[in-house]
């Protein structure tokens, strides 16, 4: 892992060491924020607090979280997102890699993709 | 038995911080049931005192338009008792607030000490229901009664440093000054 990105990491941790009351080993690039780091809703804004003042940058709503595609009837159908939500997803969201989840678009399974290694690729992505 | 666990404002600067003090008496009923012979005030009613001096600081930011609730406590630790006689002095500081939440922190002091400390998170509730209508979490003439009683309009300060004016929909909420309000017009 590059320096800069390292040092990222490890802030990121921090963050969600103190928003999710996890240990320090669990943290992990692969870890899924929902699935194996036990986020829920709520999580997500305190993280996102964390993230704005530990480096400095603006979180628009729904930038890193959109619920608003998730829960826009636009862009899902009987459970599923469409082709077209998974565009306005790849828009938003160029730091996750959405392979998976369009093989299977089950919105209940979005909850499962976001990994910590895709905060880190967030956050770079904003620094200067 | 009313939801009341903040006395009174003694400082109160909009966005950023507030502080109030609750003197606990022998009275309160919440010291005999909770732990019977030792008249202790529980510390989840501290943390409430906490959490109505920070929510209310960060309702007041929107002129008590939105809806504001308390999402989440990410961190709450206790270092002393508080009994009948004491004072807690609570002091609530705005991290940031956005369009749906904000980050605060507070602390208790009592006798010059830090009796507890937390970090509450508090979220803003859509205005709109699903069927459309207002969402409205307290009556507003209640609410704008309870922040009179609270002091804040007195020690109240904007964020120019300025006396806090009487929020408009806390005045419209008021037949008098309603009324007042008419006449002038």
């Amino acid at each position: 892992m590059p320096a800069q990105q390292a040092e990222v990491f490890e802030k990121v941790r921090n963050c969600l060491v103190d928003a999710l009351g996890v240990d320090d080993d669990e943290v992990t690039p692969e870890a899924t924020m929902v699935g194996d780091l036990g986020a829920e809703s709520i999580d997500f804004l305190d993280i996102v607090f964390r993230l704005e003042k530990t480096f400095n940058i603006k979180i628009p709503r729904g930038e890193l979280f959109p619920e608003d595609i998730l829960s826009n009837a636009q862009y899902v159908r009987e459970g599923k997102v469409t082709s077209e939500g998974i565009d306005q997803l790849k828009k938003r969201m160029p730091f996750v890699d959405l392979t998976k989840f369009e093989a299977d678009p089950r919105v209940t399974n979005f909850g499962n993709l976001l990994t910590v290694q895709d905060l880190v690729n967030y956050v770079q992505s904003k620094l200067p | 038995m009313r939801w009341f666990w903040i006395d009174r404002f003694t400082e109160f600067t909009s966005g950023h911080s507030a502080t109030a003090v609750k003197t606990l008496s022998l009275s309160e009923d919440h010291l005999h049931d909770h732990f019977p012979g030792a008249s202790i005030m529980p510390n989840t009613l501290v943390l409430e005192g906490m959490a109505q001096t920070a929510g209310l600081l960060v309702c007041e930011h929107s002129g008590f338009t939105k809806q504001v609730i308390l999402a989440k406590v990410s961190k709450a630790i206790f270092y002393g008792e508080a009994w009948p006689g004491d004072t807690l002095t609570y002091r609530a500081q705005v991290h940031s607030i956005k369009d749906d939440g904000a980050m605060t922190s507070v602390t208790s002091h009592m006798n010059g000490q830090l009796q507890a400390e937390a970090e509450i998170f508090f979220a803003h509730l859509e205005q709109i229901s699903r069927r459309g209508d207002k969402v409205e979490l307290f009556d507003p003439y209640d609410l704008f009664s309870w922040l009179r009683l609270l002091k804040l309009y007195e020690v109240g300060r904007d964020a120019d440093g300025n006396p806090l004016k009487i929020h408009p929909h806390m005045a419209e909420s008021d037949p008098h000054l309603r009324s007042s309000a008419a006449a002038v017009s």
